[in-house]
Order: structure tokens, then sequence, then C-alpha cells
């Protein structure tokens, strides 16, 4: 039964949500202003928030230095590749655990998410050691199969999540009526989980795109993505929040839109089986 | 092979061969300080002489050194040139990291290099990285306020003097402090700070034979000093104000007194940026009164290239023409004699034009007055000044560094952030095998 909601409650809560909406969207509007201040504006005290001289100088410096087209590219790649990469590996793995489980399968779930708890620095050495060995550094292809390692925990235990609220019943009945294993996964599963599936792609792709550590320590010149893009533009000698924000804005804006595209897809998959 | 394939070939064999070197991609990994940035703006200057094209990786000073140093540990060969500082030249050449830069031309004029840069990117007497440019520690202070307090600042006041000014400049009301200094954690940020602080008041990181001094009585007066004319006269929640957040306030006029690194005078006498750039004055870094030594600091960005590099030839073309006199020529041209790199070239101070910039003769006296081999009034087994040069210093000093903030923040006591870093310390030395 519905529970009844009084209109002062309705009001207060579409209030209360705004302002929680507002005060996490505050730090991104703040560096997307800053971003077309002076650098003095931007240091001012008080604060100036919209009653400036608006300006894109801090865009044309940022776009006079540096190649964006080109972080912007290996950012495209390297998060795109290794979420692709990701779901090819994990949609079996997952559906093996949810359908097909061991006495172990919990087990290995949870090893499997065991090895997020580790500090990344903790084996910088080691990876940075096999990347010079197979001649990687400084690659896309490097940092595709690095991101997809680290993300893929997230990603088999998401889908596992959704695989677990197809009812099994459904896929034997496609096998009673003669489909092999591929078609079962191919032409059952993946279209009833396509909701899930989708968020798991988006969630990563974020997760990839803003991936700022080994993303800076395994490039330098040729593979950088806009991570290091924003890095070059931070400055402890020196005050530069004007272009560092335009820096920001430049990395934040594709991923910004395509997050606020998707965000149907990315809430009804990540909220997928949390009412039933 | 047909006979014009074969006569292809062969032109192809003698352009290589015969020049030696030809044009080759360097790539450079730097910090994003204001000079770094116009050198990038000038690579094409170098690109028309050479031929040589260049590849720039631009990191915050702290991504910058995890990450050359992973790279440098582990011969990744990532970079052909990197920036590195007046703390890990000595520490890398000792471990044949670097390329020595003995054989650098004669019109480089190794000579010109300020006596006091060339020694601490040295290691036993050979140059391991080309000064880029150099920087002490000063003051910098408000020649209106001062006025308006009836005082006069001396060339080489001493802290008494200092804490009497900043408290006469100090007015609440109108939101002045009378001084800002570092007080954030970090060994770059307010450990380098407050080591050469307690370095003028007699103090040192180790005795002779590797034990801890924070024991000591001069460290606890430094320390006190320190909290307690900030307390009187410094800005609110100091604890956390780095090289930045004082920038900002000393330009939006509200700070009597700035001590800090010389290089910083470019920024608060720019207009375009400072609310105050016409009143600026500058003033030796203070002692204690009857201290020998003086609160400066000594660093240098300097270019160095990792030995194992492929393109050792080009590399070195590039760092000897990005430190030499005609680079300095060059940015002056372009931007005007107050924007080349300081600290660097003792022929720029004698340069007539350079020597019209207001605060050319106090960054050179204060270079001048900052000495690595002996830092400290009492003789200390290492080479540094607002550091130790040993590998384990920026870990341990990083940890003492947060304990004094913790102190300036008022969460612990002087006295119990002197113990802990007196403890922490000596484990890091006995555990590192110094004791």
């Amino acid at each position: 039964m519905a529970r009844n909601v009084t209109q002062r409650r309705k009001i207060l809560n579409t209030a209360a949500a705004w302002t929680i909406g507002l005060l996490i969207f505050f730090p991104i509007l703040w560096t997307i202003l800053t971003s077309f201040k002076t650098e003095a504006q931007a240091i001012a005290d008080p604060p100036i928030f919209l009653a400036f001289d608006w300006t894109l100088e801090n865009y044309g410096a940022v776009m006079e230095r540096s190649n964006y087209s080109r972080f912007l590219w290996n950012s495209i790649v390297i998060a795109g590749g290794s979420t692709i990469l990701g779901i090819l590996i994990a949609v079996p793995a997952a559906w093996s655990m949810a359908f097909v489980p061991s006495k172990r399968t919990k087990d290995i779930l949870l090893w499997m998410l065991s090895t997020k708890m580790l500090p990344a620095v903790g084996v910088l050495y080691p990876i940075y050691l096999l990347f010079i060995q197979f001649g990687i550094l400084d690659t896309k292809i490097g940092l595709v199969i690095v991101l997809m390692l680290i993300n893929l925990p997230i990603i088999v235990w998401m889908l596992y999540t959704y695989f677990k609220e197809i009812p099994g019943e459904i896929l034997e009945a496609a096998r009673m009526d003669g489909a092999s294993l591929k078609e079962e996964v191919l032409y059952v599963l993946t279209p009833m989980a396509i909701p899930g599936i989708a968020s798991t792609l988006l969630l990563n792709v974020i997760l990839a795109w803003n991936e700022a550590f080994w993303t800076l320590n395994l490039t330098a010149a040729k593979a950088a993505p806009l991570t290091a893009f924003i890095a070059s533009y931070s400055s402890p000698e020196g005050l530069f929040y004007a272009k560092l924000s335009a820096a920001s804005t430049m990395a934040i804006a594709p991923i910004l839109v395509l997050g606020w595209f998707s965000q149907k897809q990315l809430v009804s998959g990540l909220t997928f089986g949390a009412v039933k | 092979m047909s006979l014009r394939n074969s006569a292809f070939a062969a032109t192809a064999l003698s352009f290589v061969t015969a020049g030696g070197v030809f044009a080759e991609t360097i790539t450079i990994a730097t910090v994003n300080n204001g000079d770094m940035i116009r050198m990038q703006g000038l690579t094409d200057d170098f690109t028309a002489r050479t031929g040589h094209t260049v590849e720039w990786v631009t990191l915050e000073e702290n991504v910058l050194r995890q990450r050359v140093t992973t790279d440098i540990s582990t011969r990744g060969g990532a970079f052909d040139i990197m920036t590195i500082g007046m703390y890990e030249t000595p520490i890398w050449g000792a471990n044949g990291w670097l390329v020595p830069l003995n054989d650098l031309s004669a019109e480089y004029d190794v000579d010109d290099l300020l006596p006091a840069m060339r020694s601490g990117l040295s290691h036993d007497g050979t140059l391991f990285a080309a000064p880029f440019y150099g920087e002490s520690s000063m003051i910098m202070y408000r020649t209106d306020l001062m006025e308006k307090a009836g005082m006069e600042m001396p060339t080489a006041p001493t802290w008494q003097f200092i804490r009497e000014a900043a408290a006469a400049m100090t007015d609440r009301e109108n939101d002045i402090n009378g001084i800002c200094l570092r007080g954030k954690a970090g060994w770059g940020e307010g450990g380098a700070f407050i080591t050469v602080t307690a370095n003028s008041f007699g103090a040192r990181w180790f005795d002779e034979d590797w034990n801890a001094q924070f024991d000591q009585p001069q460290w606890a007066e430094a320390l006190n000093f320190y909290v307690d004319m900030m307390n009187e006269s410094g800005p609110a929640g100091f604890a956390i104000n780095g090289f930045n957040e004082n920038l900002s306030l000393f330009q939006q006029g509200k700070c009597g007194m700035w001590i800090d690194a010389t290089v910083a005078a470019s920024f608060v006498t720019n207009p375009n940026d400072s609310t105050v750039a016409d009143k600026v004055g500058f003033a030796l870094a203070p002692n204690s009164e009857g201290v020998a030594k003086r609160a400066n600091w000594l660093w240098a960005w300097a270019l160095a290239i990792p030995a194992g590099t492929q393109k050792e030839a080009a590399a070195k073309e590039f760092v000897e023409w990005a430190t030499s006199k005609d680079y300095i020529e060059l940015v002056a041209g372009k931007e005007g004699w107050a924007n080349v790199p300081p600290g660097a070239r003792t022929s720029l101070y004698e340069n007539p034009e350079y020597q019209k910039v207001p605060f050319a003769q106090m960054t050179l006296d204060s270079i001048k007055a900052a000495d690595p081999q002996n830092p400290t009034v009492d003789p200390v087994p290492y080479v540094g000044i607002q550091f130790v040069a040993i590998p384990e210093f920026a870990g341990m000093a990083t940890e003492v560094s947060q304990e004094f903030s913790a102190a300036y923040a008022g969460q612990q006591t002087v006295e119990e952030a002197l113990a802990k870093a007196q403890a922490l310390t000596n484990e890091v030395m006995e555990s590192a095998g110094y004791r």
C-alpha cells in the first residue's frame, strides 16, 4: 500500500534533494566559473561568484600550450578500450559464477575484490619493471591492460549481481529449445541484462577516465591522457588557478556530457534489483 | 637491387653516418613553474638551431618527483632530460644514475655558474645537473606599512626585530597580518622553512654521529618563537599555509612581511597580479641575535640527463641551450629582464640591465649568504640547508613537519612535537644503519 505523503513533506524532500545535489555539484560549478576569471580574480578574497569580467583567455592559453586533442584521444582510447576488454572478459566470468557456481565461487569473488584493497603504490615498481620488460611503457595498450585489470573485480561483481537477478529457468528454457552455450549467453542473457551491462559499462568508463595514479605513473609524452593534462597545470610555486580550472573543465567536460545523457541508464542500472 | 635503389641507399647511409648527430625528438620532464613554462614557449628557438624537437611532460612538483624517481631507479628510459632539484642531484649522481656534465662546451662557460649552485648540483666535484634557475629565501615587506608603523627595515634584520615589526604592522580590523610564513606540512613546504629558521637559532638536524638534535634547547627556542610570533601577528589558520597561500595573501595586501623564496619577488612586484606591486621592499632573511647563520635556504631547479638515455648528445645540446647566457638574452629580449631565470649565472648579476631589476641584488646577496656545505652553527655530517641530502630525508622530514604543523594548529604542544620528532628521526636513522 502506498504511503500518504503530505504536500509539506514533498516540498521538504524536494528542497533537501536539491540542496544535497547543489552541494555535490558546487565544486564543479566553482571550477567552471573560475576558468572564466583572470588569475587575480580567481584568488580574490572575498571570492567573486558571478560579478566578474568573463574571459576566455585561460582557455586560449591552455590550447596554445597543450595539445588537448592528443590527451583527449588518449583518454577515449584508454577508458573505452579498457572497459570493452573488461566487459568481454567479465560477462562469461559473471555468467559462470551466477549460473554454474561451485562451492568456492563466493571465495573467488571475495578474493577478486580483495585485490582492490591493496594500495596501488605497493605494486608500482613490479608493474613498472614489467612494462619496461614488455616495452609497453608510455603506450595506450599498456594502460588499457592495467586499467582493465584494476577495474575487472568491480565489473565482475556488478555483472554477477545483475545476472543473479535473472531467473535461471529462462536460460534453462533456452537450453531446452536447443540454444548452445554461446547463443544462451549472447541472445538470451545479454539482452535481458542490458541495463546492468550498460550501467557497468558507463561506471567503468568514468572510473577509467578519472584514474590518475597509473595513468600518471606509466606514461610520459605519448600515451598521457587528460589526467596528465590537468596535472600539468598544477603548480606549487605560482598562482595559476584560473588556468588549472580551465584545464580541469576541458578534461571533465566530455565525461560530464556523457554522464548527463546516460543518467537514465545509469540510475536504472545501479538500482536494478534494488526494489523487488 | 637496382642501381637506382643502391644509389639511394648509399646516399641515405652517408647522411646518417656523416653528421653523427641527426634530428632527434627528446622527452623532457619538468615542473609547472613560470620559468619552465616560458622555456616551453621558446623551444622553437632550440629546434631552429639544432633540428631536434622536444616533447614536454609537465607535472606538479610532488608527482614529478615520484615519476622521475621511479623511472630513473628502474632505468625506464621514459625521459631524456629530467628537471630535478638540489636534493636529488648529489644523491642520484653518487648512485651513477645521471650523466656527468663534465664536457660542456667552452662557450657554455661553466665557470660562470654561481659557485653555490655549482657546488649544490655536484657530487665529488663533478657537475651532474645544470642550474636552470636558482633561489634563496629573503624578506619581502610592505614599505608603506613599515613606514606607517614608524619603523625602518635594516638590510640584515634579526628575528627579534621582525617580531617587533610584525606586531606593529598587524591591523586585525583591516585584515592585515604583520607576518605570513609557511606552516603547511611537507618537507619542501613548512618543513623547509622551519629547518632554516632553526638553523638561524643555532639548531641542526643531526650531530656528527647522526644523532637527532630535536631535544636540544635551540630547537625549542626556534619553534616556540615561531609559534608565538605567528599567534601574535600571523594569519588565522597559518598551519595550512604554504607558498601559494602566502603569495595570495601578500598579493592582496594582507601581509606586512613574507619570508619566502626569492623567486616570489617577481610575482609580488608584477602589477598584473599584485595589488601592492609598487610597495614592496626586500631584506636578507633574519637570524636570531648573535647567531652566525641566517634563515637562507638554497635551491635550484636544474636539468639532468639520466644515464642510459639513447639520446644523450641531443639532450646535452638542450641542457646547454636552456641554461646558457644566450637563453637569458633570448628571454630578456622577448619578455624583459625581470622575467629571465634568476640565480644561476654570475654574469647575469654583472649585467647593468639586470641590475636595474629591484630584487636582483638582494637575490644575489641571499644566495651568497647560503652555504650548503656548512649550513649550521655547529658542525654536521650532511650537506644541504633546508634539507639533509640523504635518501631517507624526504619521508622522515615529511613526518616531522606533520608533527610541527599539528603543534602550530594547537593540537599538541611544541614540546610534544619535538619529542615525537626526536623519536621518529632516531628510529629511521637507526634502521637505515646511520647510528
